[in-house]
């Protein structure tokens, strides 16, 4: 059954990320992110990753996706009436990212112990929310408040970033 | 149980290499960043489950910084290319060539 889901979770994975990459549209490509997403919050829950789950719908498709659609909606591009890319760029591209897919398969196959570790053995120790809490609260304190203040901190430079400066000259 | 590790490192490396692409091919700066959160959730998928079939909880923490910093570099990113917009009225990379020569 878990197999089964795996597969149906990754080929959703998979396929939505061409359809990101494909789509002409920036509507279209936002929905298919959504969509691919959803994939990975069910990989995470068949990780025994329930909280990271729920978050990862929380945060990205809540948040991030919410505010690609307005975005895309502010700035009502016109699209459609070119080519989303050239055929240089895309057959670089292929290469590229095929020989990124190959390094890091090759890096894969060398480690030879990984497929021992079967997931029946090993505890599933992020399936408990008292250890993110324990983890969180002791040993990742520092970080916890760095990244709230990180929060602050992007807060304040958008307000300045969507601030209208008049002095300024156009950079040509 | 026959899916391990390997799988969900074959998902994860799959879709870094096809948000890479993206980031490489695609000519709207939105679409651009879009991959670029592509290529993020692909590394915290990586990241999950190494945590989850070594028994250690660190990368399931370290994905929750992540997700907290992606929320942060969304609203950045987006209000850059909000102010960008407005100044040079285009998203398309190609326009955007204030630094070419």
């Amino acid at each position: 059954m878990a197999d089964i889901l795996f597969h149906i979770f990754a080929f959703m994975v998979i396929g939505s990320s061409f359809a990101v990459v494909y789509n002409h549209n920036a509507v279209n490509s936002a929905l298919a992110f959504l969509v691919g997403l959803i994939g990975v919050s069910g990989l995470f829950v068949l990780l025994d990753s329930f909280l990271l789950a729920v978050l990862l719908i929380l945060v990205y498709v809540g948040a991030v996706v919410a505010l690609f659609l307005f975005i895309i909606m502010l700035l009502d591009m016109q699209g459609g009436e070119r080519k989303p890319f050239s055929k240089a760029t895309a057959a670089a591209a292929l290469v590229g990212s095929a020989l990124l897919a190959v390094c890091v398969m090759t890096l894969i196959r060398s480690f030879g112990g990984l497929n021992a570790a079967e997931a029946g053995s090993v505890v599933p120790v992020g399936a408990n929310l008292k250890h993110y809490a324990d983890l969180l609260f002791t040993s990742y304190l520092l970080p916890v408040q760095v990244v709230g203040f990180l929060l602050l901190i992007a807060m304040l430079g958008v307000i300045v970033l969507s601030k209208k400066f008049e002095g300024l000259e156009d950079v040509k | 149980m026959s899916v391990g590790l390997t799988e969900y490192l074959i998902v994860a490396s799959l879709m870094f290499a096809i948000g890479f692409a993206g980031v490489l091919i695609r000519k709207n700066t939105l679409v651009i960043y879009m991959c670029l959160e592509l290529m993020l959730v692909a590394s915290t998928i990586a990241f999950v489950a190494f945590s989850r079939f070594n028994g250690t909880m660190e990368g399931n923490v370290f994905v929750f910084f992540i997700l907290t910093v992606a929320a942060a570099e969304v609203a950045v990113g987006l209000a850059i290319i909000v102010a960008l917009f407005r100044r040079r009225q285009t998203v398309q990379v190609e326009e955007l060539n204030a630094l070419k020569n």
